[in-house]
């Protein structure tokens, strides 16, 4: 890579060329600190935080959209620095609601800890004017407090670049500048998908998924419920962030034991039911394949996805598999066989599901997903309402135990273990069926061409006799381009997985949010990802049809995938939608 | 400021979608011509209502949020409709010094109009503007472009009268 030499704060630096003045800072191990910059997605340099002296220059430079040149000056910790970003925070803080004790992101605000960090303590400097905003809280999903909003747009770039929808923007000019949609309506009455990528890139409080720990709460206490919880393949690589951890650190064993320690009834494993979701979807693959059926087939477990699909592409509801998500299978057999086999009403069971996915929350409330006349999910909490269900009953995750799923529904595969990873579900109904047309086992597992955080991944398989022609998109943007070739003819395929979300799962609108200081310099998705592919690795069992529990629900209650029941109790239905509600 | 949202119902034409449609398919592939087509949107129906705003949206395949947030930024474009007798007071320094504040409320108080806004049956719209370029004749308001100077609060409701007979 070309190098330029740089000087920053007296020392001499080298910097890779085309590097901002905020990255060859980084390279040099100096913090710039940020607020409206998202990398590849809002580069406005607007919130003139990451203000820095350059020499020569007239006035200070917004370091992360100013280019850095051979033999520059910079400084990055003067006095005239210091001043400025201290005066800009000072202004955000005269209109912001400052609740911080009760906030949902107290110690894990960006706002607040810049200005933990430039000693901003005089909270009446700029005493004036406040605007007062009503929580919006509309959907089953989100709640925004423009109280708190400090404009820095990064979640209206997030719907409109990062996933290519925009139903937010900002709304009047001046003082009266909001984030809210077109014409002040709900969110619940425009085509919002639910994804939740602008919680994950807000930098406060005004942003966040809406909480459902209390009735869980209430649930545990009930002792006229029983209460079980799964936890979906991803969490494992991520609920560690919630308590400090690396990226990337696999804690199957300790989320387990936290989970137990909670007090749930049974706590299970979701890659089971991942496994499920692909006997049933290998099985709807090779019959549209064999008699003609609408293809290509597009995967159906993301539930953002799934609305991004009805509402903006609703011409391709059909192509759709009718397999209900993991979530939903869950429900459906615990409340059907499982319970049968406990004795127990379904009415009294209480269903929980761990996902990474604010669009979950959504998705348990849809039609069709109701297989024993009580919802199949009854709660569905992110990664992040885990995290603080674990912190509020004083469960110091870090030193628990590794613990294992609690029988029966226990053991997972490798396959339902890379559903959390885009590219996971295509390999994960690859494994089986390619095994289930060449009635052989597979010499290799690995389907390469479809892993990697690539957005959008094109492979052609042969199956035996059978030449099957993939793709895979994740993040909405990309199943735009998806859909768009397959539409003009362009793009000839048969099997199509599509994640709401860039990365999939792992990188879900229900995850630990980490601050932009990570997200802009870590390559989040990859790390977390990884966790999952060296776990599957490490599996005896990495095929969905050999997994024991799958073996036994079929032998004993489902029959043939895609039979009678298995259709009842697994398979749901769409809407096409109407993307103007009004 | 922020605007206020109408509430008098959409009355457009096939005839003024067609002429829409038609500036659409001019501007569609110039990169940066919202504005533009905000504009002659504006010129043919006289505001940009919901209705409006979603067939440009469909149009030039840019998100409703982003019109909205374009057209409540720029004073220029109305979310009401002129209402048939349109009232503009100037709040000029000149107009300002000498009244214009206590003018505009009196005329708000007579019709139940906030500055800003358009009656609900369309009749009457009212709005402070900026100088008119009149002060000789500070303070000054027009009605239908009709000129009125030298304005005394007491002279207001024999003004509003006129107006309300009229067949306008």
């Amino acid at each position: 890579m070309e190098k330029i030499n740089v000087k920053i704060n007296g020392r001499d630096y080298g910097a890779a060329k085309n590097s901002t003045i905020l990255e060859a800072c980084r390279e040099a191990s100096v913090e710039v600190p940020t607020l409206c910059y998202m990398k590849g997605v809002n580069e406005p340099g607007s919130c003139r935080i990451c203000l820095v002296e350059v020499k020569g220059a007239r006035s200070l430079v917004a370091a992360c959209v100013a280019p850095a040149n051979e033999g520059m000056e910079i400084f990055t910790n003067t006095k005239a620095v210091q001043k400025a970003r201290k005066i800009n925070l000072e202004l955000i803080l005269s209109d912001h609601k400052k609740d911080c004790l009760s906030c949902i992101r107290n110690q894990n605000c960006e706002l607040q800890k810049m200005c933990k960090d430039f000693s901003v303590d005089d909270e009446n400097y700029f005493k004036g004017d406040r605007n007062e905003y009503k929580t919006e809280g509309s959907t089953e999903y989100l709640v925004r407090d423009n109280n708190k909003c400090i404009l820095c747009r990064r979640c209206v770039a997030a719907c409109e670049k990062l996933q290519d929808i925009s139903v937010i923007g900002a709304n009047d000019r001046g003082f009266s500048t909001h984030i809210g949609c077109a014409f002040e309506m709900d969110l619940s009455d425009v085509a919002c998908v639910g994804c939740g990528q602008c919680i994950v890139a807000c930098p406060t409080g005004a942003l966040s998924e809406k909480d459902d720990t209390r009735q869980i709460w209430e649930a545990i206490e009930d002792p006229s419920k029983h209460v079980v919880v799964c936890a979906a393949p991803s969490i494992r690589a991520t609920l560690g962030e919630c308590f400090g951890m690396e990226p990337g650190s696999f804690v199957e064993g300790k989320m387990v034991a936290a989970l137990k320690r909670l007090g749930f009834d049974g706590v299970y494993d979701m890659n089971m039911t991942a496994d499920l979701t692909i006997m049933e979807e290998a099985n709807e693959l090779i019959d549209r394949i064999k008699n003609n059926g609408r293809l290509p087939l597009i995967t159906s477990c993301s539930p953002g996805w799934i609305q991004y699909c009805e509402y903006y592409y609703p011409e391709f509801t059909e192509n759709l598999s009718t397999c209900k998500s993991p979530q939903q299978m869950f429900g459906a057999v615990y409340k059907s066989y499982y319970a049968k086999k406990k004795n127990l009403d379904p009415k009294d069971v209480f269903v929980v599901s761990v996902i990474p996915c604010t669009a979950k929350k959504f998705e348990i409330a849809r039609d069709g997903q109701s297989a024993n006349g009580v919802r199949d999910v009854d709660a569905a909490v992110t990664t992040r309402e885990l995290g603080r269900m674990i912190t509020k009953a004083g469960i110091n995750f870090n030193n628990l135990p590794d613990e294992k799923f609690d029988s029966p529904i226990e053991t997972g595969s490798g396959a339902g273990m890379i559903f959390g990873a885009t590219g996971g579900v295509m390999e994960a109904a690859l494994r089986t069926a390619a095994e289930t047309i060449m009635g052989e086992p597979l010499e290799k597992l690995d389907f390469e061409e479809v892993r990697g955080i690539e957005g959008v991944k094109k492979a052609a398989y042969k199956l035996g006799d059978l030449e099957v022609k993939v793709a895979v998109a994740s993040g909405t943007a990309n199943a735009k381009k998806i859909l768009e070739a397959v539409k003009s003819g362009e793009l000839d395929v048969q099997f199509v997985e599509i994640m709401g979300c860039p990365g999939g799962c792992i990188n879900g609108g229900g995850q630990p949010v980490q601050p932009m200081s990570v997200r802009n310099f870590t390559d989040l998705k990859t790390a977390r990802s990884k966790a999952l592919y060296d776990a599957d690795a490490k599996l005896k069992v990495r095929k969905s049809h050999e997994n024991p529990v799958i073996k036994e629900l079929y032998d004993n209650y489902l029959g043939e995938p895609g039979g009678e029941k298995a259709h009842h109790l697994l398979h749901t239905h769409y809407t096409k939608r109407n993307k103007y509600k009004k | 400021m922020k605007k206020k949202m109408t509430t008098v119902t959409f009355k457009g034409t096939p005839e003024q979608e067609a002429q829409l449609i038609q500036v659409i398919g001019e501007y569609k592939n110039t990169k940066g011509a919202l504005m533009p087509v905000l504009q002659k949107a504006q010129a043919i129906y006289g505001y940009l209502p919901l209705e409006v705003q979603k067939i440009v949206a469909e149009g030039m395949d840019v998100s409703l949020a982003e019109i909205y947030g374009v057209i409540t930024f720029y004073s220029q474009f109305l979310l009401n409709p002129k209402g048939d007798v349109a009232i503009d007071v100037c709040m000029g320094t000149a107009c300002y010094v000498r009244g214009a504040g206590d003018i505009l409320d009196k005329i708000s108080g007579s019709l139940g109009v906030k500055s800003g806004e358009t009656s609900d049956d369309g009749r009457y719209s009212l709005e402070g503007v900026r100088c008119i370029g009149a002060c000789g004749l500070a303070p000054v308001i027009t009605i239908n472009g009709s000129v009125y100077g030298r304005l005394k609060l007491g002279e207001v409701d024999k003004i509003l009268d006129k107006y309300k007979e009229k067949n306008i």
